[in-house]
Parts: structure tokens; C-alpha cells; sequence
């Protein structure tokens, strides 16, 4: 069987696997819409209690990993392979910080308990719970797209070195980068739901 | 190897033998065999449960199993016959074995994610089977409504899981149908010479696109739930069980879509072949399937209507559920009118289209009556909802299968079934099928609930009655299987185009080579033109 390459074709089934991305995440902004409406005043009491500090400097740790993941496809399109691979490298480990931070910041709130179940929580009031099992939810589902996305950063960064992706094969790469900015652009709208609700 | 030599016999990867040139294959018509064998085999299983189902109802004391078993039953059958037989079996079977051939490619855009969406198929099957073990069966019903679904003790989390998982199948299948009729269709082939099966299937494949991800979101909130209890769902923590329901829904109706609209492919393929006429309206038939597709992504709420909605969105769905009735409609209208002054030629496969008619029609008449708000609240959670179901799902996407089925075995394995006992089997299953789903409506009326192992005496005539259309319904079942296997003894001689067919899949020899075309395929400007074909 011939080989296909159609790197249209696989541009058009990636941008459709991110619609149903779009939608996965779709559900759960559903859900925030509808208890939003029925718990404002809780979720904006509850919005003021999350890391701002963290959070913002979280959203410009995605913001430079994804210019370093579109400045890496511009550099092997401009055959500057090496730089690819560091401007690669780069972003992971700002994906690995992210992941770091997330950390911090989950920690803390388990310490102080604002998580559903806890006292805090079980004696607050509902919409406060209902505020934190959604970011936990949301932003749970968010680091595990950040881990699967590292994941295939370093799959293209060792089929760069491998010389497996060049600048006359770069789908993957294109293809990759669509991911990461796609779960940046989900984190750009988590972000004001969940720590810019004052 | 000769270029004639089927796929069979060559591999589509040449380092490849036995059963490794089956299971490591990325030819699509191999892949879609497989899937036959496997929904098959759930097929089967989901009747045993079904029929098990009805012989538990023919009397009002019959102890065969327990209640607890009995929610397990009718669980089973639903998972299985929706999310293992129906949503894949046409795509996943007929769509692509055919679509390639239909739109004169030699395979689909992504061979590999396609074998991987058998994988995925077959593992969230194994997954489903395990969890039946683990914990017990599950017995919430298919539908996996909270609160209870999420805090019954038995196997629920994994057989969500598995959901997940054959979602997950679906919808690659999807980005892979949608992504090989763009860019794979023959350079001379416009959208408005697609053949209507592939179009079906670009439908479909849109709402699978559409809609599964959301009930991926759905089951990891069930899981969730279960292993967090975070209460996003949970009433006691400030959740919403509705908001369940919604999520639910606004997947699993537009699933019904994906259900039915790959068998209404499969008529408009049937009727123009068996009645030697060009399909009557093809472009509304075109616009219609994409109108279901839209439209019926906008209804799910109309299966929420006795669950506490307002009024307001009570009314605004229930309007929709009217206007997606329409491209149905139209539909109908189209198969019917293309027939007249048509050259009818009577084969298995088009009994089976004409059945699909009768009860089709049935089925989405019935479906109004749930739709309308006011006659919603006596009927909902009735057997009425049941009978309904059935006619639509079996009566129509069922029997819609079955005739593909017929309509294409002699393409897919080059052979001939016999025609007697399939009109047999076929006549069989329509008046069982009659027998069995009709008085539903009747006891639905009455007030008899669905999902009870046990009734009130007063319904036990019907009940005897229709478990008498079951078991009628199974044996013609097995004798259209069987007679479809027997077929194997016969020899493999089958010709190209045994039907008389103008699209591309008649134009290749039974069964198709590996890649599919012999000689560069020829795109006529409309791909129902009869003018060639000899009147048989």
C-alpha cells in the first residue's frame, strides 16, 4: 500500500480532532454557565479565594511556551533544525513548570481545604463547592491535555533529532503545535473564570 | 500477484501472513470485515438478552430471573445493542468497506487511525465484558442516570469507562470519514455526484464529530463522581442531577441520528438500483440528511420532559422535535416516489427496504406523539417509549442493516446467498417484528412502566402475545444469518454488479483487489443513470 501524504488531509483531521477537543471541555463550560447563573454571588466570593498570583504567572507560562512551539515550526520551516530542538526543549520545560506550579497551588488548597468533601466546604455554602469541584475538574482535565501535550513535544523533539521530521516533512510538528496553542487557548479561558472572578 | 486477485488474498502490508495480515491490516474493506465479526457477535448476544427479556414478560409469575437480574438484562441489552451494534455497525461496517470504493479511493485518509478505532472498539468491548464480573452487572439502565449511577454498588464505573473508550472509536472514525470524502473523492466526482450512502455516512460522521465528546465528558463526570465524590451531579453537595440528564442527551439523541441516518443511505442506494430509475430529488434527499443531522443535534431536551424543565424549554424543543421531523419525511416521500414508473425488480434486499418503509414511518409517526408536550407526560416511561424506540431503531436502522446487508454481501465476500429463505427470513422478521412491537403501544396506553420484570395481571394478553412475535422475530433472524453463511458453500462467483448498480462499488469486481480499482474509475455526471443498465 502507498504510503499517503496529504498534508492538507492531515491538517483538516487535526483541526477536526480539536473541534471535538473544544467540545470535551465544552461540557464542563456548560455546566459552569448553569451553576454560575445559579450561584453567582458564591462563585464570586469563591473566585477572590484561588492563587491569583500563581495563576497569572501560570497563563504567561503558557503564553511563552506557545510562542516558543510556534517559533520552533517557523525555525524548521526556515530548515534551522538545532534551533527547533531547543525552542522544543524550552517548551516542554515550561510545560513541566506549569505542571510545578499547578502543584504549588493545589497543595495549598488542600491545605486550607477547598476542595468538595472537606469541612470548610461541607459547612460553606453550596455554591462554594460547587465552584471548587469545578476548577479541580477543569483544571485537572486541562494538566492532564498539558502531560499528554509534553508527551508529543518530546515525540517531535526526538523525531526532529532522529531527522525524522525536516522541513519538507513537518506535519507532525505543525500538527503538534496545533495542540499545545489548543491547550493554551483553554487555559486563556480558565483563567479569568477561575482567579479573575472578583 | 495479478491485479485482479481479490483482497483476500493479498495482504495490505505484503510482510503479513494469517492472522496477523488480518489483525496488522490497514486495508479498509479488511478492517470493516473485522468489525462485522465482532458487532456480529454482539448482535447475537444482545438478542439472547432481549429474548430473555421477553420470556421473563409472558407471564405475569414467571420466576426465570430476579428483578436485580432483570435490571442487569435490559442494561446489557441496551449498552450492547446501541453502543456495540447499531452507532458502529453501519458506519463501522458498510461505511468502510464502501465509502473508499463509492467515492473512487483506494482507501481512507488515515489507515492506521482507522485500525486503531478497531482496537479502541474492541478494547472498550473487553472493557464492558469485565465489568460485568468485577462488581456484578450494572443495572441502571443504558441511559446511567444519576444520583443512581453514581451510587449503586455495582460495576458502573468501569462500564462508563468503556463507553468512554468506544466513543472515543466512534469519533475518529468520524474525523476519518469526514477528512477522506474531502479530500479523497475522485478529481471528476462533485458534491453533487456523491453517491447518498456516502453522503449519509458525511452526515453521520459530523455528528459523531459533534456529539461524542460530550458524552466522553459525561462518563468521566460519572467516574469522577464515583472516585472523588466532587458533587457536580450530587443534589447534597449543591449539584444538578439535570444538568445529567442535559449532557446526556444532547450526545445520545443526536445519536439516534447517527443510528438511523447511515441506514437511510442504504435505502436511497436500494431503491433507485431495484426500481431501474434515477432516485427521485437527490438533492433534497442530500439537504434533508444534513438537516436531520443539524437539527437533530437541537431536540435532546424532548427526552426530559416530565424531568422538571420550564415550560418555555418544554415548548421550544418540543417545536424542534416537530421541525426534525420534516427532513424525515421528506425523505420517505423521495423512496416512495422513486418508484413510480419505475422497472420494479424484486430481490431480497429491496423487501427489506420496503419493510423499512412501513415500519419507518411507524416509528417516526409514534415519535410525534412523544414529542408533542401534552401527550409526552402520559406516555413517558411506558412501554409506548419502548415500542417507539423499537420501531425506529429495528425497524428502521435494523432492517435498513439487513438489507444492506443483503444488498452487499454478494461485494463483500463473492457470493450469492439464496433468495427463498432470505424472503422467508425477511417475511418472518417483519411480521414477528409487528407482533412483538406493536402491542407496546397498546400497553404503553394502559399505563404498563417499562423497565419492570413484572406487571399487573390485566397486561399479560399482550405480553404472552408479543414474546409469541419474539420468538417468531428470532427465528427469522437465524434463518437470514444462517442462509447469509451457508453462503460460503456456494461458489465464489458472484459478478460485479449482480444487481444492475451505476455506482462506483458495481464497477469492481466481487470481491474488490486490494486497491480497490482495476482500471482508473469513471465518474459519470450523475451517479443514478439507469440509461446503460439492461432492464432485468
Amino acid at each position: 500500500m502507498s504510503v499517503h501524504t496529504d498534508d492538507t488531509g492531515s491538517r483538516i483531521g487535526m483541526w477536526i480532532f480539536l473541534y471535538t477537543e473544544i467540545m470535551l471541555f465544552g461540557g464542563l463550560f456548560i455546566l459552569y454557565a448553569a451553576y454560575y447563573h445559579r450561584y453567582a454571588q458564591d462563585f464570586i466570593a469563591a473566585g477572590s479565594e484561588t492563587e491569583l498570583v500563581l495563576g497569572t504567572l501560570n497563563t504567561a507560562i503558557l503564553l511563552t511556551s506557545s510562542f516558543a512551539v510556534a517559533a520552533s515550526v517557523e525555525a524548521m520551516r526556515r530548515k534551522a533544525s538545532s534551533l527547533a530542538i531547543i525552542l522544543l526543549c524550552f517548551a516542554v520545560m515550561l510545560g513541566a513548570v506549569f505542571l510545578f506550579n499547578k502543584y504549588l497551588e493545589w497543595s495549598r488548597d488542600f491545605a486550607i481545604g477547598y476542595y468538595p468533601g472537606s469541612d470548610l466546604m461541607v459547612d460553606g455554602p453550596k455554591g462554594q463547592s460547587i465552584f471548587f469541584a469545578l476548577y479541580f475538574v477543569l483544571t485537572g482535565l486541562h494538566a492532564l491535555h498539558v502531560i499528554i501535550g509534553m508527551g508529543i513535544l518530546c515525540a517531535c523533539l526526538i523525531l526532529t533529532a532522529k531527522k525524522r521530521i525536516t522541513s519538507e516533512k513537518m506535519i507532525l510538528l505543525d500538527n503538534a503545535g496545533l495542540f499545545w496553542h489548543l491547550v493554551d487557548i483553554i487555559w486563556i479561558f480558565l483563567f479569568p473564570l477561575f482567579y479573575l472572578l472578583h | 500477484m495479478s491485479a485482479e486477485a481479490s483482497f483476500y488474498q493479498t495482504p495490505s502490508s505484503p510482510r503479513h501472513r494469517g492472522i496477523a495480515a488480518w489483525l496488522l491490516t490497514t486495508d479498509h474493506k479488511r478492517i470493516g470485515i473485522m468489525y462485522m465479526a465482532v458487532i456480529f457477535t454482539y448482535f447475537f448476544v444482545g438478542v439472547t438478552l432481549g429474548l430473555l427479556m421477553r420470556t421473563e414478560l409472558m407471564s405475569v409469575n414467571t420466576k426465570i430471573v430476579s428483578a436485580q437480574t432483570y435490571n442487569a438484562l435490559f442494561t446489557l441489552h441496551g449498552v450492547i445493542m446501541i453502543f456495540l451494534f447499531i452507532i458502529p455497525g453501519m458506519p463501522a461496517i458498510f461505511g468502510n468497506f464502501l465509502v473508499p470504493i463509492q467515492i473512487g479511493a483506494e482507501d481512507v485518509i488515515f489507515p492506521r487511525i482507522n485500525l486503531l478505532s478497531w482496537y479502541l472498539f474492541v478494547a472498550g468491548g473487553i472493557l464492558a465484558i469485565i465489568s460485568l464480573f468485577l462488581k456484578g452487572p450494572p443495572d441502571t439502565g443504558w441511559t446511567f442516570y444519576v444520583p443512581f449511577s453514581t451510587t449503586t454498588k455495582t460495576g458502573v464505573t468501569l462500564t462508563v469507562f468503556s463507553v468512554f473508550v468506544l466513543g472515543l472509536s466512534s469519533m475518529l472514525t468520524g474525523i476519518n470519514f469526514i477528512t477522506t470524502i474531502h479530500r479523497f473523492r475522485n478529481k471528476n466526482m462533485g458534491w453533487m455526484q456523491i453517491p447518498l450512502f456516502t453522503w449519509s455516512i458525511y452526515a453521520t460522521a459530523w455528528v459523531q464529530v459533534l456529539a461524542t465528546p460530550i458524552i466522553g465528558i459525561t462518563m468521566i463526570l460519572i467516574i469522577v463522581e464515583r472516585l472523588f465524590g466532587v458533587g457536580l451531579l450530587d443534589p447534597s453537595k449543591g449539584g444538578d442531577p439535570l444538568m445529567y440528564q442535559h449532557l446526556f442527551w444532547i450526545y445520545s439523541h443526536p445519536a439516534v441520528y447517527i443510528m438511523i441516518l447511515p441506514g437511510m443511505g442504504i435505502i436511497s442506494e436500494i431503491f433507485p438500483v431495484f426500481s431501474r430509475k434515477s432516485i427521485f430529488g437527490y438533492r433534497s434527499i442530500v439537504v434533508a440528511g444534513m438537516a436531520i443531522a443539524a437539527i437533530g443535534s437541537l431536540v435532546w431536551a424532548h427526552h426530559m420532559f416530565v424531568s422538571g424543565m420550564s415550560d418555555v424549554a418544554v415548548l421550544v424543543f418540543s417545536f424542534l422535535t416537530f421541525i426534525v421531523a420534516v427532513p424525515s419525511a421528506v425523505k420517505v416521500f423521495n423512496w416512495v416516489s422513486t418508484m413510480y414508473k419505475g422497472s420494479i425488480y424484486m430481490a431480497p434486499p429491496f423487501l427489506f427496504a420496503l419493510c423499512f418503509i412501513f415500519l419507518f414511518s411507524i416509528g417516526g409517526l409514534t415519535g410525534l406523539v412523544q414529542g408533542a408536550a401534552g401527550p409526552n407526560v402520559h406516555i413517558h416511561d411506558t412501554h409506548w417509549v419502548v415500542g417507539h424506540f423499537h420501531f425506529v431503531m429495528f425497524g428502521g436502522a435494523g432492517f435498513a442493516f439487513l438489507g444492506g446487508l443483503h444488498f452487499w454481501w454478494p461485494k463483500f465476500f463473492g457470493r450469492m446467498y439464496d433468495f427463498k429463505k432470505a424472503y422467508a427470513g425477511c417475511g418472518m422478521l417483519a411480521v414477528g417484528f409487528m407482533m412483538h412491537y406493536f402491542p407496546m403501544f397498546i400497553l404503553g396506553l394502559e399505563g404498563m412502566p417499562r423497565r419492570y420484570y413484572t406487571y399487573l395481571p390485566r397486561y399479560w394478553a399482550l405480553n404472552f402475545f408479543g414474546g409469541i412475535g419474539a420468538y417468531i422475530m428470532v427465528a427469522g433472524i437465524a434463518l437470514l444469518f444462517i442462509n447469509l453463511f451457508m453462503s460460503f458453500r456456494r461458489p465464489d462467483n458472484a459478478p460485479p454488479d449482480p444487481w444492475g448498480g451505476t455506482t462506483l462499488e458495481w464497477s469492481v469486481p466481487s470481491p474488490p483487489p486490494l486497491r480497490n480499482f482495476i482500471e482508473e474509475p469513471v465518474v459519470g455526471p450523475h451517479p443514478y443513470d439507469f440509461t446503460e443498465k439492461e432492464k432485468k
